[in-house]
């Protein structure tokens, strides 16, 4: 089991969805984030003051997926959220120890 | 008496009354969001002190009779003599609702003043300026110009609508409280940029709207120079908006919202003390160079340091001062008997705009100054740096603007 990671630009937030969901993946948590990496942040003016804001807005997607799984849904994600332009974001791949459903308490692949 | 004049000067009042909000919108939108609400309140906290000081004693220290060529005298307290019928200030419409349009102007004033010290200033310390600051500036200048007996009208300072008595005289106010109250903590390290531009946007397009029964109403009838003032209040404001979304286009890049909002609010100020006295033409002028020097101005005070927070000494000040002496520039008997100007032969009457906007700057100054401080030792005028920190909003109102 592994927990897969991904900051993507936000309007490449429907495409990512759709190509999961054409992949079979039935579930993902999104969190609005923000954050800096190669892309460095941007100058804004307000009445002739400049002010640099650091942190862009990203967003956060998280899936939990069987390991023969995380192939597929790295490179449907790599796909789907390229635009070919710096700050496109990245991509983690993480292991997972337990997974448990609430409602039903069953435990791992069968809670995923 | 007359009913087309009165039913005007009504909706006129009511229109001036929306500016107060208006400019609680606008200035809301440009603080963080921490101090939304307190910005807010103490514009809108006007709306409610001002009226009761105004029929106690306000409207007979502006508008009764003339005491040294200084200030009114205390025969109209609790507004005793002023009824229904037409009065000296009105042959056409009841003293009663000049008293009214006037009260609207009252209020507005101080509120323009709290953009300057906005995001550190106790709610109980802008109280008590905003009681003596309307009491000890506001009344004696508004009774300087407009009220009977007064010596700047009687030099034949040309002022439409208020530019002197409201625009100046606030603008100098607030660099005087800039300075005094000293930079909000963090000022040119950390970022506080607006939290709410679209809410500034529509607060600046209610002041325009509003603006409309400012100026116009100035008139204080349904009459031509009614027409006149409506009209170049329209265009110098336009010109006002273009020219600063111009002039930050070619210095920084970009044309900015918040730009062009500042520049329609620059054009109406400048066009003020003129919109009755200046033909439409001049009007363009008036508002375009506007736009352009308050821009400059706001680029200054950034150099200079002192933390105006919301700008009032660059739009208020600065295009106030401007607009009383393109009054003395441009106005013309062609339009309205009432005077010339320097480009129609008169070149004294912009020598009379100065000494007029000269003198009120230096009374403001003095006179905020010494009511800042006695408000510093008795009450003191910041809010803790920890409260500072935490917002206004919570610290003073226990409340938050958003809940989202």
């Amino acid at each position: 089991m592994k927990k897969i990671e991904a900051i993507i630009k936000p309007f490449k937030l429907d495409d990512v969805k759709d190509a999961l969901n054409a992949i079979g993946i039935k579930g993902m948590t999104i969190s609005e984030v923000k954050g800096y990496g190669r892309q460095k942040g941007h100058t804004e003016i307000y009445r002739g003051a400049e002010y640099v804001v650091d942190f862009i807005p990203k967003i956060k997607i998280e899936i939990v997926v069987g390991a023969e799984q995380v192939g597929q849904v790295v490179e449907t994600i790599r796909n789907a959220a390229n635009s070919g332009t710096i700050g496109d974001g990245k991509i983690f791949v993480m292991p997972v120890e337990r997974i448990v459903r609430v409602r039903t308490g069953e435990e791992d692949h069968d809670a995923i | 008496m007359d009913t087309g004049d009165t039913a005007f000067m009504l909706i006129a009042t009511a229109m001036v009354m929306v500016m107060t909000p208006a400019l609680a919108l606008f200035y809301g939108g440009l603080v963080r969001r921490k101090n939304v609400l307190a910005t807010t309140m103490q514009s809108f906290v006007c709306l409610g002190i001002i009226p009761i000081i105004w029929v106690v004693y306000g409207y007979s220290l502006a508008f009764g009779p003339d005491v040294g060529h200084f200030i009114g005298n205390f025969d109209h307290v609790f507004l005793k003599g002023i009824g229904l019928e037409p009065g000296p200030y009105s042959a056409t419409i009841p003293s009663l609702l000049f008293c009214a349009f006037q009260l609207m102007f009252a209020i507005i004033t101080p509120a323009l003043i709290t953009g300057a010290f906005a995001e550190r200033m106790k709610f109980t310390a802008f109280l008590a300026f905003t009681v003596l600051w309307s009491t000890f500036v506001y009344l004696p200048v508004c009774h300087w110009v407009w009220g009977q007996g007064g010596w700047l009208g009687a030099m034949g300072a040309l002022d439409f609508a208020g530019g002197t008595v409201i625009h100046i005289n606030s603008g100098a106010a607030a660099l005087v409280a800039a300075l005094v109250l000293g930079k909000r903590k963090g000022y040119g390290r950390d970022s506080m940029h607006p939290h709410n531009l679209p809410m500034t946007v529509l607060g600046a397009g209610l002041l325009w709207f509003g603006w409309f029964g400012f100026n116009a109403g100035s008139a204080l009838g349904a009459g031509p120079i009614a027409v006149l003032a409506l009209f170049t209040t329209q265009v110098a404001t336009a010109a006002g908006a273009l020219a600063w979304g111009i002039a930050e286009w070619k210095v920084q890049g970009k044309p900015t919202t918040l730009g062009v909002a500042s520049g329609a609010l620059a054009g109406l100020v400048a066009i003020t003390p003129g919109a009755g006295f200046v033909s439409p033409v001049s009007a363009i002028i008036m508002g375009g160079v506007a736009g352009v020097i308050c821009y400059l101005a706001v680029l200054v005070k950034s150099k200079m340091g002192y933390d105006d927070s919301l700008d009032v000494v660059g739009v208020h000040g600065v295009g106030g001062i401007w607009g009383a002496l393109a009054t003395g520039i441009f106005a013309s008997t062609a339009v309205n008997p009432a005077g010339n100007g320097l480009l129609s032969g008169n070149a004294h009457q912009v020598v009379v705009q100065a000494v007029g906007a000269g003198t009120t700057i230096a009374y403001s100054v003095v006179v905020t100054f010494i009511i800042l401080k006695v408000i510093d030792v008795v009450i003191g005028l910041r809010v803790s740096s920890d409260d500072e920190t935490q917002g206004l909003d919570l610290t003073q109102h226990s409340e938050v603007g958003y809940d989202l």
